[in-house]
């Protein structure tokens, strides 16, 4: 029985279709990622898994329940990380904790217990007593995806967890979320980085305008719907507006972006040796691999990060 | 298997939503203790409210005015104020908490989407808040009705009831002012909040008897506020008749209204 499963999943604000019919299948255990630019669905889809958004049509099933009806019970076995930190100003760190384990009927001892093993785990020890205003950006996503681990939850679910956070300390997050993912937690989380979906995820959804629009592991829909390299070429500003045609027999695709042109082939170095016979002198030439980056761009025309 | 399920989905819900409300409120009010804990001087302060208040009408006005017609007779005219003064300032008291401090949470502080993203629900949230603004209201009734016994304002026992006739003053006004609060656009829409108040706390027979109305009066039974200021002052002038759950039943039908509109909105608000 899969810890998710959504079929054609509609969700409409008035006139305005935020998701427009998606199906999938999270299993026990999985690392889930949904990925895609701003806009695309993937927190309203969230909030719907959190039982705090009713779907406009489709089925979702949770723990093989349904949120309509038991999303109190849902709401119990599931962890939240919202893409803004909520965190109560009003509370200290500990306390913090302590009420939201509260919140799930946890008796008070048991919650101090918690609070006290969970801030040692996001290596918050330290500022226990102290208010939550004054953390850093990284300190308070830590301690909020500490608040969501409160009542032991068999599904985490994490909206754009690194976003705005500088590169360590998304990697501290990364390495305490891959910890988790060892204890056997289910996650699902939602982002716009693809190097966070492709080093985090067994499996990902690439979501564009309210669709899934491709489904698979990072490596398979990188094999599939790109090459093995990429060459990336710059040209100056006066390129010839011919550029994708003279270009055309060089690897299996061509993409002209406005600042570069990506070549798509097996062996990026032959393709940039064939450029160079064509007379085509790059101002920088770059070969590397294929990422979700060019799936993304391939599937839907557009690059992920405008 | 698949029939199990589906009776379970329709009885459960229905036989776990009051307990699942109660302890959740029960969840709210712990918070606030938690935040209050810290700051019990601002609660502290609400004591020299009414102090100062009884003060003024005993030593000003009192001195000024002559007695009072009342259907028992004649009562001194600070003996009717206070009554009306302590039902006014439960009414303040619980206006406050459940707008401008409700608001802050839903709008600012986004405590309640925190809340409802565990398993309590909105009614929880209604319930638990409202609870609390209650819990604070009795603390300075119980503070009101000691500067009256004090200041020799307190002519029976029966005072005493005017205490449970404060809490449902507040829990009607807390509920309405917390459904209002939802409908609140910005900080702006809070300038509304006096120009409803303030008539009601002039014109609910607070200064003077309903009869001194005249013709009007019917307008004066409009104020909710009138309804409590009545219940108190029955109480604490010891005059119990039945017209008074006439009273009462205007109270509560307000409390279950607010309520009601107050937990639907942070529904509609918060669960889109």
């Amino acid at each position: 029985m899969p810890v998710i499963a959504a079929t054609s999943v509609h969700k409409s604000f008035g006139d305005f279709e935020a998701v427009r019919g998606v199906d999938f299948e999270v299993a026990r255990g999985e690392f889930f990622g949904f990925l895609g630019p701003n806009g695309a669905g993937k927190s309203s889809l969230m909030r719907m898994i959190g039982c705090v958004s009713p779907t406009t049509s489709g089925e979702l099933r949770i723990f093989d329940l349904d949120p309509g009806v038991d999303g109190a019970a849902i709401r119990a076995r599931m962890g939240v990380v919202p893409q803004t930190d909520n965190l109560d100003q009003e509370l200290t760190l500990l306390e913090n904790l302590v009420m939201y384990g509260r919140y799930f009927d946890i008796p008070r001892r048991e919650c101090r217990d918690r609070a006290r093993e969970l801030l040692e785990f996001v290596q918050l020890a330290d500022r226990a007593d102290s208010r939550v205003e004054p953390l850093s950006g990284g300190m308070k996503r830590r301690l909020t995806i500490a608040r969501s681990l409160m009542n032991r939850p068999e599904l985490l679910l994490l909206d754009e967890p690194t976003t705005g956070l500088d590169p360590q300390a998304r990697h501290v997050l990364w390495e305490r979320l891959y910890r988790l993912k060892e204890q056997g937690v289910t996650l699902a989380l939602t982002t716009h980085y693809m190097d966070e979906a492709e080093q985090l995820c067994d499996r990902l959804v690439v979501m564009d305008r309210g669709r899934i629009v491709a489904e698979g592991t990072p490596r398979g829909l990188i094999l599939e719907h790109s090459t093995r390299e990429v060459l990336e070429l710059r040209l100056s500003s006066s390129a010839p507006d011919d550029i994708a045609e003279r270009l055309a027999g060089t690897g299996e695709r061509v993409e002209v972006l406005p600042d570069r042109v990506l070549v798509y082939a097996n062996d990026g170095e032959a393709a940039l040796s064939s450029v160079h016979q064509l007379g085509i002198e790059p101002l920088a030439s770059l070969v590397r691999r294929s990422s979700l980056e060019d799936v993304f761009l391939r599937l839907t025309g557009r690059s992920l990060v405008e | 298997m698949s029939a199990t399920t589906a009776e379970k989905s329709v009885t459960a819900p229905t036989l776990r939503v009051v307990p699942g409300t109660l302890r959740g409120a029960g969840r709210m009010v712990e918070r606030s203790i938690l935040v209050y804990r810290r700051t019990w001087l601002i609660i502290v302060s609400g004591f020299f409210e009414p102090l100062f208040y009884l003060l003024s009408i005993r030593i000003g006005f009192g001195a000024l005015v002559g007695d009072v017609q009342t259907p028992n007779g004649p009562v001194d005219y600070a003996v009717f104020v206070a009554p009306a003064l302590m039902a006014s300032s439960a009414m303040n008291g619980a206006v406050y908490d459940s707008t401008m401090n409700i608001f802050f949470k839903l709008k600012h502080a986004r405590l309640y989407e925190t809340v409802l993203s565990t398993p309590l629900g909105p009614s929880a949230v209604a319930v638990g808040e409202i609870t609390w603004a209650l819990m604070r209201g009795v603390l300075y009734s119980v503070a009101f009705l000691g500067c009256m016994a004090a200041l020799g304002m307190v002519v029976s026992w029966w005072a005493l009831l005017a205490l449970p006739a404060c809490v449902l003053i507040g829990l009607a006004f807390a509920s309405a002012g917390m459904a209002v609060t939802t409908y609140m656009r910005g900080w702006n829409d809070f300038e509304f909040i006096p120009a409803a108040t303030l008539p009601m706390f002039v014109l609910s027979a607070t200064f003077y008897p309903l009869s001194s109305y005249g013709g009007l009066s019917w307008v004066v039974q409009l104020s909710p506020l009138y309804h409590g200021v009545a219940l108190v002052r029955a109480a604490c002038l010891g005059d119990g008749s039945w017209g008074l759950l006439g009273h009462v039943a205007v109270l509560a039908v307000m409390t279950v209204i607010g309520l009601r509109v107050a937990s639907r909105r942070i529904g509609t608000l918060l669960l889109t």
